[in-house]
């Protein structure tokens, strides 16, 4: 076992997310504390890897491993953690890391800690606060034994603590990825032709509380009236009720209009995620402890519909 | 084509979620569905219709009130219902996925979809830990999933609208974010007719897993801002919004 700590960072199209340069910095911070060396471990070739602020960067060079690729990206990581028995491996609570953290948690026997919203050295381990439950509560969990996986939300942590320029060390995969079940076919590109919200200096956005496909329309009429956009959080998409390019959060788009006026929308840390950086942020919700009013500028607990037709009256 | 969709039963996070010593009072709060296990039910229904098969449903009875959850996967299309009896509403991920593991490994499964996530996944998802003890590979965040022959072609979500396309062969383990469709709409009538004439069947719970989390405190977060809050009737909490972005120039 090493009191090292491991950042499993992410990439796409040649570039790293923000929650890599988010972790890589948190990963520094831990390890100085645990007395290890913070790693950042690069998946995959094709990305300029000599960018992190970390101890040593490690970058796994091989052509299976071109695109994000679930089942190679989990044999890759799974070697190296067994090689390395680092103290922690912290992914990103992300569209990538959320394949892996877990899966690697079950097939190594070691805990992890998800919905991460900070991690903290404590008694020669780490100590982790899990936002859980839609953002209502927050766990204070110690993982036992000698590793640690822990899943950190992005926005957690400032980025620029984690930029840097070492040298990555580039080194073949550690496992045969030959006979691999998934392979990566094509990347598919957001379709143009909708509006773009991240363009929008006004947005309206609409939550689960909207109720029905047949309401977007007073979200509509009141947004025409504001000369804003009608946005969405992610169960008004997924539920059909507008399209995904209307998207805002983690699984969609990061916005920062001057105005985000939320319709029913409770603030999970998902949708925070994308807007909270929205100059003035007004949240309309029945559920006077929704998470939204802990990050809104203004909030009122009201019925949304009552609220949007009498501001339609009078503008 | 052998579907097993493994649900998650989760405190609802729609009220109030009191806490009792260092996790939630499971005593005090309604267990729903989770929303992501409606996609992934739904996934597996659409397959079904295109390509044949059967759809099963399992998942663990923390409270011994997942029978309402069954019933309305069958009038949503499911054709077999398993409940894993464990009746200890505290149980983690990791002790859930393993319990479904070993009751899904008879099934002869082509595929194992989850919801992507769940709002109590404080130890990671129940779908990759699955995966796990079964060695099979995961892929999560779906939105879509066709299956001909013996490859699926699976699209997963990325941030700001991309997608990958991937091509898998069974059998795997999928986290489902979202169906290519909306759930569908179960009559009321149906899952009622459902729970008069379907057959739930009992599974003991077997295996063992544990998170290897040492839970130190559970409270709602501390709070660092708050909205200023606008009182009134919902006609003087609009004005008073119209005023305020009238005086910012947003209105």
């Amino acid at each position: 076992m090493s009191n090292d700590v491991f950042v499993i960072t992410e990439h796409l199209d040649g570039k790293f997310s923000d929650v890599s340069f988010e972790v890589a910095g948190k990963a520094k911070e831990l390890a100085k504390a645990l007395g290890g060396q913070a790693i950042a471990v690069v998946v995959g070739g094709g990305v300029d890897a000599n960018v992190f602020a970390s101890d040593s960067t490690i970058q796994v060079d091989d052509a299976a491993l071109s695109q994000f690729n679930p089942e190679a990206y989990a044999k890759v990581i799974e070697a190296l953690v067994k090689e390395k028995s680092p103290r922690v491996v912290l992914f990103g609570w992300t569209v990538t890391g959320m394949d892996v953290a877990a899966w690697l948690s079950a097939k190594l026997g070691v805990p992890c800690a998800a919905y991460a919203k900070d991690v903290r050295a404590e008694g020669g381990g780490v100590v982790v606060s899990c936002q859980a439950y839609g953002g209502k509560l927050t766990a204070e969990v110690a993982p036992e034994g000698e590793t640690a996986i822990v899943a950190c939300l992005a926005g957690s942590f400032p980025a620029e603590a984690g930029q840097g320029s070492t040298a990555a060390t580039k080194i073949a995969s550690p496992v045969d990825l030959s006979g691999l079940k998934m392979k990566f076919v094509e990347m598919l590109k957001p379709v143009a032709g909708d509006v773009d919200i991240t363009a929008q200096t006004k947005l309206v956005s609409v939550g689960r509380g909207i109720g029905g496909k047949e309401n977007i329309e007073l979200a509509e009429e009141l947004a025409a009236k504001l000369g804003a956009v009608v946005s969405a959080s992610r169960p008004v998409v997924d539920a059909g009720w507008l399209p995904r390019t209307r998207q805002v959060g983690k699984s969609g788009l990061k916005v920062k209009p001057k105005l985000y006026l939320m319709l029913g929308i409770s603030g999970a840390p998902e949708h925070l995620e994308g807007m909270k950086s929205a100059e003035l942020i007004i949240a309309i919700n029945t559920d006077k402890k929704a998470p939204i009013f802990n990050v809104a500028h203004y909030g009122a607990t009201a019925d949304l519909f009552e609220v949007a037709e009498a501001m339609l009256e009078l503008l | 084509m052998n579907i097993v969709v493994a649900i998650k039963h989760i405190p609802s996070i729609a009220d109030d979620l009191p806490v009792k010593g260092n996790n939630v009072d499971f005593d005090s709060v309604d267990f729903v569905l989770n929303e992501w296990d409606e996609h992934s039910i739904e996934q597996a229904v659409l397959i079904k219709e295109a390509v044949g098969g059967t759809v099963t449903v399992v998942g663990v009875d923390l409270i011994g009130e997942l029978d309402n959850a069954l019933h309305l996967a069958l009038a949503k299309g499911a054709d077999k219902v398993v409940k894993i009896t464990a009746d200890d509403p505290a149980a983690d991920s990791h002790q859930q996925a393993k319990w479904l593991a070993e009751a899904i490994k008879g099934m002869g499964a082509d595929m194992v979809f989850a919801g992507v996530q769940a709002s109590n996944d404080i130890d990671g998802q129940i779908g990759p830990m699955i995966a796990a003890y079964l060695d099979m590979p995961y892929i999560g965040g779906t939105s879509a999933i066709e299956v001909s022959g013996s490859t699926a072609t699976v699209s997963k979500e990325f941030p700001g609208g991309v997608g990958m396309k991937y091509a898998v062969t069974l059998p795997f383990v999928a986290g489902v974010q979202s169906a290519p469709k909306p759930p569908r709409y179960a009559p009321v009538s149906k899952v009622r007719q459902m729970a008069q004439t379907a057959t739930v069947e009992k599974v003991a719970p077997s295996g063992e897993a544990s998170s290897g989390l040492a839970f130190k405190k559970m409270a709602p977060p501390v709070v660092t801002g708050h909205a200023e809050m606008i009182e009134g009737s919902p006609k003087e909490v609009a004005a008073k919004i119209v005023e305020l972005l009238k005086s910012r120039g947003l209105a």
